[in-house]
């Protein structure tokens, strides 16, 4: 018995070694964001800044007009989106099975596609697009797969269909339009912090301050329902509507953070895998998901905007491009140890 | 109970045979069906004795003759690919591109198109097909670094993120070349028009070759169905039998996803509608995948050349539009069988 205990005291001081760890790197790496660029900013200058104190002149603008609006969308998508997946991946068992794997973020892409391509809207519209089609795909998802309660194989299956209809629906307005304006929304349909305004911000930073700490303490009936659906029940987690409301509120996070930066790519679907690898011990790991899926996305923006040459390249370009690479090494690496898996 | 097993094997059979009729069919539809209806006598005649100077004659023997071949061939690639890495991952949303087939064509063709200015389809294709061999060698090597092999979490997860990354490669290209991007959009919805019989001759040694070790493996995929330590326990070489398998994969969708696009709903849901008529036996599951993939190809590619004419809708689009709801339906049935 002493043995399990120490064992998993050891994986809970771990666990939040890691939360730190990242905590402190999102941190940095927003700072960073904020002082860096073609006009130099101190960091003291950043906080006083971000405090209200008087600044140089210049500072104020591009603070508060420029680097703070691109810095907090991406911080809060990623958080959003990293925390949406690993929501998805650990209640269906699966670690292909992100919103943006399973239909949620294909909804939300063909809708707001239709809206730009086929009706000529732009704007906040295009936003309300996405966040509606994220949630009606959803619901239709959960009710298709609905048959006297929902099994997590089934959501799966049928998400998958539900996507790939919708994915094709996509492909067929852009082949179907102006080669210019396809390649806009190219940038879009990759995900893009790029000059979003407050009025797109607000929305979703009074989202997430409801939806984060919902879906934290629906969570901890997480590692009921791991154990699968029989034994979960069992133990008495109330299966179906734990589900749904976890489910809800991960499409609701990833539907908000699509409508304010488009589907930006494998974000969801790596920040999961990575916050299990580094956490180790198999338990949920949402909070440091989101926190992987916010320096992910910070990072990859700094990285997009300054560190490729002259051209300046989206935000979801370069997720994939580092996400990648770091998840494989984890891969490789926890094989090696043997807590690969 | 010799006796049930025997009439499940003569049912399936028939089964087998009447799909093969089917196919048959559907591959008649499609010498005979586009924006000219042929008569069926007239199709018939062309194939036998063709007249270069009836335009009829040309239609069927230059255009619905090359298209509806590359219909079966790479139909009949993806339904059996999909079939084997479903059954080597144990991962039943996996499909031929969880090996990152698609994402490695996908960047070669790109950078075909953009870096060596290669614009005709017979030009970029086996870009693409290398590109998927080399994607498919190094997705499996990181899977299976380390020990325990390529365990099927590890290869879906491996696959998932070269995806992840070759993805974002060819976006940040496309993003940089419009022109690229115009050629690329229409590769990427997978479509069997104007591909010249060429395409397929050359394709065919792979395609041969990829379903011989697939259909081959079918024992092997049946012990590894019932996880790692109990099919080494039958003597099964695990290593081998996956490494076997997914040579095949690599064999069929490079060649396939060369010929006509990344269609990869196929080899998605081929494999489950199989199953649910054959259930998890691979020796049965693998043949019935490989001929209903091509049904469900080109009865897709026929609707698509009816539904929007004079124009037409790519085979990629109306094979998810119509595959997408059988899918849903299967998925809700009660006793789906599972992997």
């Amino acid at each position: 018995m002493n043995v399990i205990a120490d064992i998993r005291r050891r994986e809970l001081a771990r666990g939040r070694r890691v939360t730190v760890v990242l905590a402190v790197a999102v941190v940095a790496v927003f700072a960073l964001a904020l002082s860096y660029g073609d006009f130099q900013i101190s960091l003291p200058d950043v906080v006083r800044s971000l405090l209200g104190l008087s600044t140089p002149p210049g500072v104020e603008y591009v603070m508060h007009e420029l680097r703070l609006p691109r810095a907090s969308v991406s911080a809060l998508a990623g958080l959003a989106f990293g925390l949406a997946g690993a929501i998805f991946q650990q209640l269906l068992r699966n670690p292909l099975a992100s919103p943006d794997v399973i239909g949620v973020s294909q909804g939300a892409t063909a809708a707001a596609v239709t809206t730009v391509l086929v009706f000529g809207v732009s704007g906040g519209g295009v936003a309300a697009a996405a966040l509606g089609g994220a949630v009606v795909t959803a619901l239709a998802i959960y009710l298709l797969s609905w048959r006297k309660g929902v099994g997590g194989y089934r959501l799966i299956l049928v998400g998958i269909g539900v996507g790939t209809a919708l994915t094709s629906i996509t492909s067929f307005i852009l082949t179907r339009s102006d080669v210019k304006i396809a390649a806009e929304a190219l940038i879009w349909l990759t995900g893009s912090v790029n000059g979003r305004t407050w009025a797109q911000i607000v929305p979703l930073a009074v989202a997430e301050v409801i939806l984060v700490p919902l879906a934290l303490v629906l969570g901890r009936v997480l590692s009921g329902m791991q154990l699968g659906d029989d034994l979960a029940k069992a133990f008495g987690v109330r299966v179906e509507w734990s589900r749904f409301a976890l489910l809800l509120t991960g499409v609701c996070l990833a539907g908000m953070a699509t409508s304010a930066a488009g589907p930006i790519a494998f974000v969801a679907f790596m920040s999961g895998p990575i916050a299990v690898r580094l956490v180790g011990g198999g338990r949920p790991v949402l909070v440091q998901a989101a926190l992987v899926g916010a320096v992910l996305v910070l990072a990859s923006d700094f990285i997009g905007t300054h560190l490729l040459g002259a051209r300046q390249f989206p935000v979801g370009v370069v997720t994939g491009v580092i996400g990648a690479p770091y998840l494989l090494w984890l891969l490789a690496t926890a094989n090696r140890s043997g807590r690969g898996g | 109970m010799p006796d049930n097993r025997h009439r499940r094997a003569v049912v399936l059979t028939t089964g087998l045979v009447v799909v093969a009729a089917a196919l048959a069919g559907a591959a008649l539809l499609s010498l005979a069906v586009g924006a000219r209806a042929i008569p069926f006598g007239t199709v018939l005649h062309a194939l036998v004795s063709p007249d270069p100077n009836a335009t009829v004659d040309l239609i069927v023997t230059e255009s619905r003759i090359p298209r509806t071949i590359i219909g079966l061939l790479a139909g009949a690639a993806f339904g059996l690919a999909g079939a084997v890495i479903q059954g080597v991952t144990r991962n039943p949303l996996a499909d031929p591109g969880i090996l990152g087939v698609n994402a490695g064509a996908g960047l070669f063709i790109v950078i075909a198109i953009s870096f060596f200015g290669i614009t005709g389809l017979t030009g970029y294709v086996w870009f693409g097909f290398l590109g998927a061999a080399i994607t498919s060698f190094v997705v499996y090597a990181i899977g299976s670094l380390g020990r325990g092999g390529a365990t099927p979490v590890k290869l879906a997860l491996a696959g998932a993120a070269v995806t992840a990354g070759l993805t974002s490669f060819t976006t940040a290209v496309l993003i940089t070349d419009v022109d690229a991007y115009d050629q690329f959009r229409f590769w990427q919805v997978g479509a069997l028009a104007n591909r010249g019989t060429d395409i397929a001759v050359q394709g065919l040694p792979f395609l041969i070759v990829g379903a011989l070790l697939a259909l081959g493996s079918a024992r092997a995929l049946n012990a590894l169905a019932l996880g790692d330590d109990v099919a080494t326990s039958f003597g099964q070489n695990v290593i081998v039998a996956r490494l076997l398998a997914a040579g095949a994969v690599v064999l069929l969708c490079g060649a396939a996803t060369a010929m006509a696009g990344p269609i990869v709903f196929i080899g998605l849901v081929i494999p489950h509608i199989a199953r649910a008529i054959t259930g998890p036996d691979h020796r049965w599951l693998l043949p019935y995948s490989m001929l209903l993939a091509p049904l469900l190809l080109l009865l897709a590619d026929v609707l698509g050349r009816v539904i929007a004419r004079p124009g037409e809708v790519q085979v990629g689009i109306v094979t998810a539009i119509i595959g997408a709801p059988i899918f849903i339906i299967l998925a809700r049935r009660e006793r789906l069988a599972e992997l």
